[in-house]
């Protein structure tokens, strides 16, 4: 007889079935996980979760009979003798059973890890233009808190955290404190019976060599701050979000751009450890904000996209060495820019942001049903389709609808031979 | 006063010791059971849920079907929908049964009694697991068929396994042998009968041969078509039996897979045709045990009314018009079924002396109910020891449902003493594998034409095959072929219903 404890086995016996089935599930779970996706907000896209995908995809077929007569045995009888008839369909109650009857498809739902969903949602993504690619290979060390340790440099010494070890040491050996020993004094001084006088002058002497032998601060209590070195990696990425918020962009022009941001984000944060978010709001003059102002906080006047692009400039020579950072900027805006700037905006782009940038994604917003969208184009995609013709890399779509954001960012960054781009629509 | 065997609903490893000490007790000395030795095993729910995903099997090889079937057992624990089973029990030797975590000091007691014991005797002494079924090898066996698998994997590529593991799957209820004829299967010698094969073949593969020029093929038309199914070994219902023996162009290591997929349906047969008797000896067997224990004052009287509330829940049978009802409950059959026999046995009436002159007041239970588990299947133990108190305890009734009949379905037998016969008859074919199912047999081969696989669909009672499953399997079955498979249902009478004909898909890399 041996009873044998298995639960410390490692579980998850059957991950490496769970794998193979979700391979062979994969255009189910791919086209399931897209649907979910255009439901859900895309911030829960990151949390992962149900799918459900037909069973039917997934059949194992047998050979399984069905029809013809049936005959069965049934418990339960109260009224029936034999020769009665029981109505098909009705208030006999008779439910059959019977074999070949568990034969509806249903759809099944599945759970996914977060990243077994953002993997099969970003599948065939990749990011265009990876120059830099060679960079993220080599690792850079950093230094990071990691705990306290009894050893160190007097410079490190965690006087919080001694000053606490060395209280509950004196507090469990019972040192007298400095009120009890004044206390005691003042008790002497005002004491005038000669033999108590003793007595008490015997107990001061008591706590002060109690005092002697039980110090205040121990070597043993000291703590020094302790930290490691950590490998960082060079493979870090920016990203550059620039929003018009001049009066002319609406809510749902915010909501179209912050989603296409989110995604973009996602999708970063994926392919780099260390993915920084740049939050760049514009008028006619930028500033970098956080993300709540960017979204929400009230802004307007007129426009000038120039000075978002020179704010970006500026930022990247401050703070982001495009040989160590990829960077990628997306841009939103109902298109609308001062007719003096445009010439500016074109020097900008090609000069100074285009040739750091792994990739610049320009959005075009609409309103919802914008079918006054298709009449013209606006001033900025006029001119930014000018630049691209004469081949700088930048990728530019329109989105009026929320459920087209997906779509339109699967398209910027599907997996393609070359990195140039094909046309708009 | 006896010690108890434990107090409230902790238990730790030495508790199970007791238990299963205590258990062993009565199960050897009162009930004179003979059982494998037992190996018991504390798990985990998710290591339930994994062992779930692999047909219960400690170690199995890898297919997406498995994943799927996680996949769907995981989401339907998670609803709520669906508990776990409280114990996996093994058919192996030693035997092995797996205990969940969770489980109370009571639900373990009840567990081990089931499993251990219970489970355990009818694996080892029913015809049927003896005839078919090789404890001793089956984990070897396993084990060899995960590495050979995976090695197949590594040779042939993935993607190439796994077509051929997908249509042995389809034809897995087709890879039986339902009729004992060979000897008994020995998978420890399979398996190093495999090894030589492969090694042999390894050994005298000589490229030259290929070139020898061969000499003028003898005339096909000299056989007969009599001996030429004969020596295919024709008709053959063992659909995988047969690819493996004969299909033309398989790769070694294919046929090799079709092995072990049959070897495994095979290694299952007996399970399918005693779910009733199995489970059956297993409740009844837990019931004697822990009855026995608290009479012995091992387990206290809360715990006892603990295990009569699940033991009440696995034995119950909701009538035909409960929701709840989704045919007869194995358990409750089982149970009720061996608890009559006891009955009959020791207090019989006259209508049990009339029905079962054999058994009825023979006294020795023990003797009977050994006799019993060891000799029959579901469907003749039922023809057998289905008593009429019984029935009427259930309120048995045969249904007829002709869909040519207008009035609706025909009640053609009940309770009382015209139905008796007939009800116990139906209730049995109910349980007989062979009728549940399909009767299909490789009828011939036409080897001097197009080498087209002719088969047949006995249809019973106007019941044909689902067509779009038919066709899927069809298309695996002909992949396996490599020619042109015909699928022919007939009738009683010979009568042609229906016809099947699949071509196989094109082969992407050549055998």
């Amino acid at each position: 007889m041996h009873i044998i404890d298995r639960r410390l086995n490692p579980g998850g016996k059957s991950l490496e079935n769970r794998q193979r089935f979700l391979r062979r599930a994969k255009s189910l779970v791919q086209g399931a996980v897209k649907k979910t996706s255009q439901e859900r907000d895309i911030k829960d896209v990151l949390e992962g979760g149900e799918v459900t995908i037909p069973l039917d995809g997934m059949h194992e077929p047998r050979f399984r009979r069905e029809g013809g007569t049936r005959d069965m045995v049934l418990p339960g009888n109260k009224k029936f003798i034999e020769g009665d008839y029981l109505q098909r369909s009705g208030q006999s109650g008779a439910k059959d059973s019977g074999p070949g009857e568990g034969d509806s498809e249903d759809a099944f739902r599945f759970v996914l890890s977060r990243d077994e969903f953002v993997d099969l949602f970003l599948d065939d993504l990749e990011l265009p233009d990876l120059a830099k690619r060679k960079i993220a290979q080599t690792e850079s060390e950093g230094i990071q808190r990691a705990g306290y340790t009894t050893s160190g440099s007097p410079a490190n010494i965690s006087v919080s955290r001694t000053v606490r070890l060395a209280l509950a040491r004196r507090i469990a050996l019972k040192r007298p404190r400095k009120e009890e020993i004044e206390e005691l004094e003042a008790a002497i001084a005002a004491c005038t019976d000669e033999d108590e006088r003793e007595v008490l002058l015997a107990q001061l002497e008591k706590l002060k060599a109690k005092t002697r032998r039980i110090p205040y601060i121990d070597p043993l209590d000291i703590r020094y701050r302790r930290f490691e070195t950590v490998p960082r990696p060079v493979a870090q990425a920016v990203m550059f979000c620039l929003m018009d918020v001049s009066g002319s962009m609406s809510e749902h022009m915010k909501d179209l751009a912050k989603r296409f941001y989110m995604l973009l984000y996602v999708f970063l944060k994926r392919r780099y450890k260390h993915v920084e978010i740049v939050f760049i709001r514009h008028t006619d003059r930028a500033e970098e904000v956080d993300e709540q102002t960017f979204f929400y906080g009230p802004a307007s006047g007129g426009t000038l996209v120039s000075s978002a692009l020179q704010a970006m400039h500026e930022i990247v020579r401050e703070r982001f060495n495009p040989s160590d950072w990829n960077i990628y900027a997306a841009q939103a805006s109902d298109g609308d820019n001062s007719y003096s700037d445009g010439e500016l905006t074109g020097l900008l782009l090609t000069d100074k942001i285009l040739p750091v940038c792994q990739f610049f994604a320009y959005l075009e917003v609409g309103e919802s049903g914008g079918s006054a969208f298709d009449l013209s184009d606006s001033s900025l995609w006029t001119l930014y389709e000018r630049l691209r013709n004469s081949g700088a890399p930048l990728s530019m779509r329109k989105v009026s609808e929320r459920s087209e954001i997906f779509p339109v960012f699967h398209d910027l960054f599907q997996r393609r031979e070359t990195a140039q781009e094909k046309a708009a629509p | 006063m006896t010690e108890r065997l434990f107090e409230g609903a902790d238990w730790d490893f030495h508790t199970l010791q007791r238990i299963t000490d205590a258990c062993e007790a009565v199960a050897i000395r009162d009930l004179g059971l003979d059982v494998y030795p037992n190996q018991i095993e504390v798990i985990t729910t998710e290591q339930m849920l994994d062992a779930y995903s692999s047909v219960g099997m400690p170690l199995f090889y890898k297919h997406w079907s498995f994943g799927k079937q996680f996949a769907f057992h995981e989401a339907s624990y998670r609803k709520g929908l669906m508990g776990l089973a409280y114990e996996i029990v093994i058919n192996s030797s030693p035997c092995i049964s797996y205990l969940m975590e969770e489980n109370t000091a009571t639900m373990q007691t009840l567990v081990i009694a089931h499993a251990a014991f219970g489970h355990n005797h009818f694996f080892k002494n029913n015809y049927l697991f003896r005839q078919w079924t090789d404890a001793d090898g089956i984990l070897d066996y396993l084990d060899f068929a995960k590495t050979y698998v995976m090695q197949c994997e590594e040779r042939y590529g993935r993607v190439e396994v796994e077509r051929t593991l997908d249509a042995a799957h389809a034809l897995m209820s087709h890879g039986i042998d339902r009729y004992p004829g060979k000897k008994k299967l020995d998978l420890r010698a399979e398996e190093k009968r495999a090894g030589r094969r492969r090694k042999h073949e390894e050994e005298v593969f000589n490229d030259l041969w290929r070139t020898v020029p061969k000499g003028a093929a003898k005339s096909r038309s000299a056989l007969s078509i009599e001996r030429r199914r004969k020596l295919l070994g024709l008709p053959q219902e063992n659909l995988l039996y047969f690819l493996e023996k004969s299909a033309p162009r398989l790769a070694p290591w294919q046929r090799e897979l079709l092995r072990i997929v049959r070897h495994i349906a095979q290694y299952f047969y007996p399970q399918s045709q005693t779910k009733v008797m199995n489970e059956g000896t297993a409740t009844y067997v837990h019931y004697r045990i822990m009855t026995k224990l608290h009479q012995q004052g091992r387990i206290s009287d809360g715990n006892f009314l603990e295990f009569l509330g699940s033991h009440t829940n696995v034995v119950f049978q909701p009538e035909f018009d409960d929701p709840r009802f989704s045919g007869f409950n194995p358990y409750a059959l089982g149970f009720a079924v061996m608890q009559d026999i006891e009955r009959i046995v020791t207090q019989p009436e006259d209508e049990d002396r009339e029905w079962f002159p054999d058994i009825a007041g023979k006294g020795d239970v023990m003797g009977v109910l050994r006799d019993v588990w060891a000799n029959y299947r579901d469907e003749s133990f039922i023809g057998q020891f289905l008593s009429p108190k019984l029935m009427r305890h259930f309120r048995m009734f045969h249904l007829h449902d002709d869909p040519e009949e207008r009035a609706g379905i025909r009640v053609d037998a009940i309770h009382d003493e015209r139905g008796f016969r007939r009800v116990r008859r139906e209730l049995a074919r109910q349980h007989d594998v062979g009728f549940i199912d399909a009767n299909i047999e490789v009828i011939d081969v036409d080897l001097s034409g197009d080498r087209r696989l002719i088969l047949h669909h006995h249809v019973i009672k106007g019941s044909q095959l689902n067509e779009t499953d038919a066709k899927r399997v069809l298309q695996h079955l002909a992949d396996l072929w490599t020619y042109d498979v015909s699928l022919i249902e007939v009738d009683a009478n010979d009568k042609v219903l229906r016809e099947y004909v699949v071509s196989p898909r094109p082969i992407t890399a050549a055998a």
